[in-house]
C-alpha cells in the first residue's frame, strides 16, 4: 500500500464538530427529488402527480441518456411536481407512507460484464450518485471509465467521520467495491486514521493519503494516482453510493438510509442522525439549532454545500448538514486593522496560525460573511498552498474566466471539480468566487465539446 | 458602533443613485468599507471565508514602509543641516525632514486617490486599495527637492496610463510607483539626477536655512558614475547616513520592512532573496573579471547591495505580486534577472548611475513570459502523459 503525503492544504479550525453519537432516526413525511442536485442531468419526468411509487421506482430520467434514472428512495405517492420559471423542474415531492415495498421488477446485481453492471446500476438509480471527470457531472453510462475512485475518509471541515458512519458496514462496502471492480480498476483511498474494518478491502487498489484537507478529495487522488487525459473518463463514487450498492448486493434490498452529521457552531448538540435519503432538512435540524442570531443552514459542508432552508431537501451527495451564523448584522469597526484574535486566517497577517501552534484545539468564530470585497487577482501563490495537485490553479482559473477551452484543456481542466477549488476560494484575499467560476467553465466546456 | 452604523445608514440615500450626492458614491462607499467591514454574506461557493482581505494586506505593506519613511524624514533633515553647516538636534532634523517630505506625500495621495475615486465613480465600481501602497512609495523613491507639480503630473500619468487603462488594481503590467519615477526620470532628468537634487538646500515652510549656491552633493552611486569610488563606509551606507532618494538610503530600515513583509507572508521570500543573490553574484563577477578602470565594476559587491535603490527595489518593488512573476519557479528566475540587470545597467551603462528602476520595469514585461515558460512546462508534461498512454 502506498502512502501519499498531502502537505499543501488547510485544516480550518471551526467549532461544532459532530459527536460520535447517533441521536435519532428521521423519516420525514415528505421527501423530494431535486433535479438540480444531480449536476449535468437533463431531467425528464417519469411520474406524474398522484402516482404511487415504491422504493426504486424511477422518478426522473436523463433526456440525453434515458437509461440513467433517478429513483424514489421511499414508498408513497407523488404529491406535487414543482416547476419554476420557464417550467424548469424544481422538485418532485413524494409523500411517504410507512410501507417499505420495493419496485417489483428490481434487477439483480449478479452481473458479469461491465456493460451489464452499468445497466443494472442505472436501473437501480445508484448510478445517479456516481460522478465522472471530466466536468464533474453525473456519469455518462455510455462511456466506459478507465478507473473508479472511492474515498473512504473525509477531511472536510465539519464533514461526517466515515469511520463512525461506515464502520459497521464494512461488508456492504466490500460488496459495493466488488460490483465496481467489474466495471473498471477501482482505487480505494484511506487515511492513516481509517479504522481496521475499512482498511483492508479486497480486489481494489488501496492507497493511503495522509495530511490535511483536501487529502480526502477524490480529485487529489485522481491527480496522484491516475490523472485524466483528454478523451479519458474516470468515475468518482461517494462512500454512500458504495454502501448503497453493497447493501443491495448483499440483501437484495435498496436501503436509502443515510447517516448524516449535524454539525456547526450554531448546532446545539452536534451529533449524527440516521435519515432517509432526500428528506426535509427541517426534520434533521429541528430543535437542534441555536437561533440567537440569523443563521445559515447548509445542505452539505461549509465549503461545498448549498445554502438551504428548513423546507429544502437533503442532497444525495451530502454527508452532513452544517449550521453557522449568517453574520449579516455584525459590524466591525476598522476590522481590517484590528488584531481579531477570535478570527481564523490561513495567512500570517492575523494571529490564528500562531495561536493554533500554541493551542491546537482552539476553534475560531466563523460566519457567512465574505469579510472583504471582491477584487482582481492580486496576491500570487495563495491558491498553490492549498491545492495539492500538479496543476496551476490560478492560471487554470484565469483560462476558465476567459473561456479559453484550449488553455483549460492544457492546464488540466479535465481533472478538476469545483470542490477542488473550495479551499482556494476560502483563502482568496481577493474574495473571488472560484467554485462558481469552475462550475460555469466546466459546463461551458461540456456544452462546447460534447 | 451602532452610532456609526446608523450614521452610514442615514447617509446612504443621499449618496445612492438619485440622491443629492450620488456623484460622490464611490467616496462614500470607500469610506464606509474603510470604517466598517462589509457585512455581505457568501452567495455561492464556500460559506465561510478567511478573515484576510486586500485592505489588511495593503496596510501591512504600508506598515513595513513606515521605518523607511521615518528614517527618510530624519535623514532629509540631517543632510540639510549638514549642507547649511548648522548644528541641529535629532528632533529638529526630524521635523525639518517631516515638513520637507509631507507635501510630497500629500500631493502623491491627493492626485492618485483623486483619480482612483473618479475612475471608480465613472466605472460604478468600488474604490480599490492599491494606491494606498503606491502613494506611500512614491515619496520614498524621489529626490526630496523634486517640485511638487512634477510629482503631481507623474503620479497622474502613472495612475492613468500604467494602471487605470489596463483595468485598475490587479491588472497593471508595470509597477505604478516605478512608472511615476521613470516618468520623472525621463521627462525631467535635471531634477532626478546629478549632484544638486539629493539634499534639500532651501527651507521647508520657512524653517531651516539656505545652503550656499554652489553646494553640491552627489550620491555615492553618482560618484561611482563619474569614475571615482564613493567616499562612504559600508556602515554609513547600511545605516543610511548618505544622500539619496528619501526612503531608499537606509538598508537597515528596508530590512526591518523586509522582516515585516516576510513574517506576515505578504511578500515572496523567493523573489526578495533571488534579487539579492542575482545582484550579489553579478557584482562579484564584475569584481573578479570586470574592467579595472570601471569604478562601478570595481565597487565591492556588498556596497552594490546597500547603495542606491537596490535594497528598496528588491524588498518593496520586485515583490509587488501583480507585476512580478506569479509562479513559484518563475519568482526565482524573475528575481535573479532583476538583480543581474540592475548591476549590469549600473556597471555597463555610463548614462545611468542607478539601474534598479529600469531592471524592475524591464522584468515587469518579462514576468509574464517567465510564467508562460513555467506553465508551458506543466502543459508539456500533461501532453506527454496523454501521448504515453
Amino acid at each position: 500500500m502506498n502512502t501519499i503525503k498531502i502537505k499543501r492544504g488547510l485544516d480550518i479550525k471551526i467549532g461544532g464538530k459532530a459527536e460520535e453519537r447517533l441521536s435519532q432516526t428521521i423519516m420525514s413525511k415528505e421527501i423530494a427529488i431535486v433535479p438540480d442536485q444531480y449536476v449535468g442531468l437533463a431531467p425528464k419526468l417519469a411520474v406524474k402527480e398522484g402516482d404511487q411509487v415504491s422504493i426504486g421506482t424511477p422518478v426522473l430520467f436523463d433526456k440525453n441518456h434515458p437509461a440513467l434514472k433517478v429513483v424514489s428512495p421511499v414508498c408513497g405517492q407523488v404529491k406535487s411536481v414543482v416547476r419554476g420559471e420557464r417550467r424548469k423542474l424544481l422538485s418532485i415531492v413524494i409523500e411517504r407512507n410507512d410501507a417499505a415495498e420495493q419496485r417489483a421488477d428490481m434487477p439483480s446485481l449478479n452481473t458479469k460484464s461491465a456493460d451489464e453492471t452499468i445497466a443494472v446500476l442505472c436501473e437501480l438509480g445508484f448510478s445517479a450518485l456516481i460522478h465522472q471527470r471530466p466536468y464533474d457531472v453525473v456519469a455518462n453510462p455510455e462511456v466506459m471509465p478507465k478507473a473508479i475512485f472511492v474515498s473512504a475518509f473525509n477531511t472536510a471541515p465539519l464533514g461526517a467521520d466515515y469511520n463512525f458512519v461506515y464502520k459497521d458496514e464494512a461488508a456492504n462496502i466490500q460488496a459495493g467495491l466488488d460490483v465496481l471492480v467489474r466495471i473498471a480498476k477501482t482505487y480505494y483511498s484511506i487515511a492513516p486514521s481509517t479504522c481496521s474494518e475499512l482498511r483492508n478491502m479486497k480486489g481494489v487498489e488501496v492507497n493511503e493519503f495522509a495530511g490535511v484537507h483536501p487529502a480526502s478529495n477524490v480529485g487529489v487522488h485522481i491527480n496522484h494516482l491516475n490523472p485524466v487525459n483528454k478523451g479519458e473518463v474516470v468515475w468518482t463514487v461517494p462512500m454512500f453510493a458504495v454502501a448503497l450498492i453493497g447493501r443491495y448486493a448483499n440483501t437484495g434490498k435498496s436501503d436509502w438510509m443515510q447517516t448524516i452529521a449535524v454539525a456547526g457552531p450554531k448546532v446545539k448538540t452536534p451529533c449524527y442522525v440516521k435519515a432517509i435519503g432526500c428528506c426535509q432538512i427541517g426534520s434533521i435540524v429541528k430543535d437542534n439549532i441555536n437561533a440567537d442570531e440569523n443563521i445559515r443552514i447548509i445542505n452539505g459542508n461549509v465549503l461545498t454545500g448549498l445554502k438551504a432552508t428548513n423546507e429544502d431537501f437533503l442532497s444525495p451527495m451530502a454527508d452532513c448538514v452544517n449550521v453557522i451564523a449568517e453574520g449579516d448584522h455584525e459590524d466591525e469597526l476598522f476590522g481590517w486593522m484590528m488584531p481579531r484574535f477570535n478570527k481564523f486566517s490561513a495567512s500570517r497577517l492575523y494571529c490564528s496560525r500562531l495561536l493554533s501552534c500554541l493551542s491546537p484545539k482552539k476553534t475560531y468564530r466563523f460566519d457567512a460573511r465574505m469579510l472583504g470585497s471582491e477584487r482582481a487577482f492580486i496576491m500570487s501563490g495563495e491558491y498553490d498552498k492549498v491545492f495539492p495537485m500538479d496543476i496551476f490553479p490560478e492560471q487554470l482559473c484565469k483560462a476558465m474566466i476567459t473561456r479559453n477551452i484550449d488553455k483549460m484543456e492544457q492546464l488540466g481542466a479535465y481533472e478538476v471539480a469545483p470542490e477542488d477549488f473550495a479551499l482556494c476560494e476560502f483563502v482568496c484575499t481577493s474574495k473571488i468566487e472560484t467554485q462558481k467560476i469552475v462550475r460555469e467553465a466546466l459546463d461551458f466546456m461540456r456544452k462546447e465539446l460534447e | 458602533m451602532n452610532f456609526i452604523t446608523k450614521m452610514f445608514d442615514k447617509m446612504e440615500p443621499t449618496f445612492s443613485e438619485g440622491g443629492k450626492l450620488s456623484a460622490l458614491h464611490s467616496l462614500y462607499d470607500g469610506f464606509k468599507s474603510f470604517m466598517l467591514i462589509p457585512n455581505d454574506t457568501a452567495k455561492s461557493g464556500v460559506h465561510i471565508h478567511d478573515v484576510n482581505d486586500s485592505k489588511r494586506t495593503m496596510i501591512m505593506v504600508v506598515i513595513a514602509l513606515v521605518p523607511c519613511m521615518l528614517f527618510g524624514m530624519w535623514n532629509t533633515g540631517a543632510q540639510h543641516f549638514q549642507a547649511i553647516g548648522v548644528e541641529a538636534g535629532f528632533w529638529m532634523q526630524f521635523w525639518f525632514g517631516f515638513l520637507a517630505v509631507l507635501p510630497i506625500v500629500l500631493v502623491s495621495y491627493i492626485v492618485g486617490l483623486g483619480i482612483e475615486f473618479t475612475v471608480a465613480q465613472w466605472k460604478k465600481e468600488e474604490i480599490q486599495e492599491g494606491f494606498l501602497v503606491t502613494g506611500f512609495i512614491i515619496p520614498l523613491i524621489v529626490p526630496v527637492d523634486t517640485p511638487l507639480w512634477m510629482i503631481a503630473i507623474a503620479t497622474a500619468f502613472a495612475v492613468i496610463f500604467a494602471k487605470e487603462v489596463f483595468g485598475g488594481t490587479g491588472y497593471n503590467i508595470f509597477n505604478v510607483a516605478l512608472v511615476t519615477r521613470a516618468f520623472l526620470f525621463f521627462s525631467y532628468p535635471s531634477k532626478m539626477s546629478g549632484d544638486k537634487v539629493w539634499v534639500r538646500t532651501g527651507d521647508a515652510f520657512g524653517w531651516g536655512g539656505e545652503a550656499i549656491d554652489s553646494f553640491s552633493c552627489a550620491t555615492p552611486l553618482g560618484q561611482v558614475a563619474t569614475g571615482t569610488q564613493p567616499d562612504v563606509t559600508f556602515f554609513d551606507a547600511f545605516m543610511g547616513f548618505i544622500p539619496g532618494s528619501v526612503g531608499e538610503t537606509s538598508a537597515l530600515c528596508i530590512l526591518i520592512g523586509a522582516a515585516i513583509l516576510l513574517c506576515t507572508g505578504v511578500a515572496s521570500w523567493k523573489t526578495m532573496l533571488s534579487v539579492f543573490v542575482g545582484g550579489a553574484l553579478t557584482a562579484m563577477a564584475f569584481n573578479a573579471w570586470g574592467p579595472a578602470d570601471n569604478a562601478a565594476a570595481q565597487l565591492p559587491w556588498f556596497m552594490h547591495l546597500v547603495l542606491g535603490g537596490f535594497a528598496f527595489g528588491a524588498v518593496f518593488m520586485a515583490t509587488d505580486p501583480v507585476t512580478s512573476a506569479r509562479t513559484e519557479t518563475g519568482k526565482w528566475i524573475y528575481g535573479l534577472l532583476i538583480g543581474f540587470m540592475a548591476i549590469v545597467i549600473r556597471v555597463l551603462n555610463p548614462g545611468y548611475a542607478e539601474g534598479m528602476m529600469l531592471a524592475i520595469l524591464l522584468m515587469n514585461i518579462f514576468g509574464c513570459l517567465i510564467d508562460w515558460c513555467v506553465v508551458q512546462a506543466n502543459i508539456n508534461r500533461r501532453m506527454k502523459r496523454a501521448i504515453n498512454k
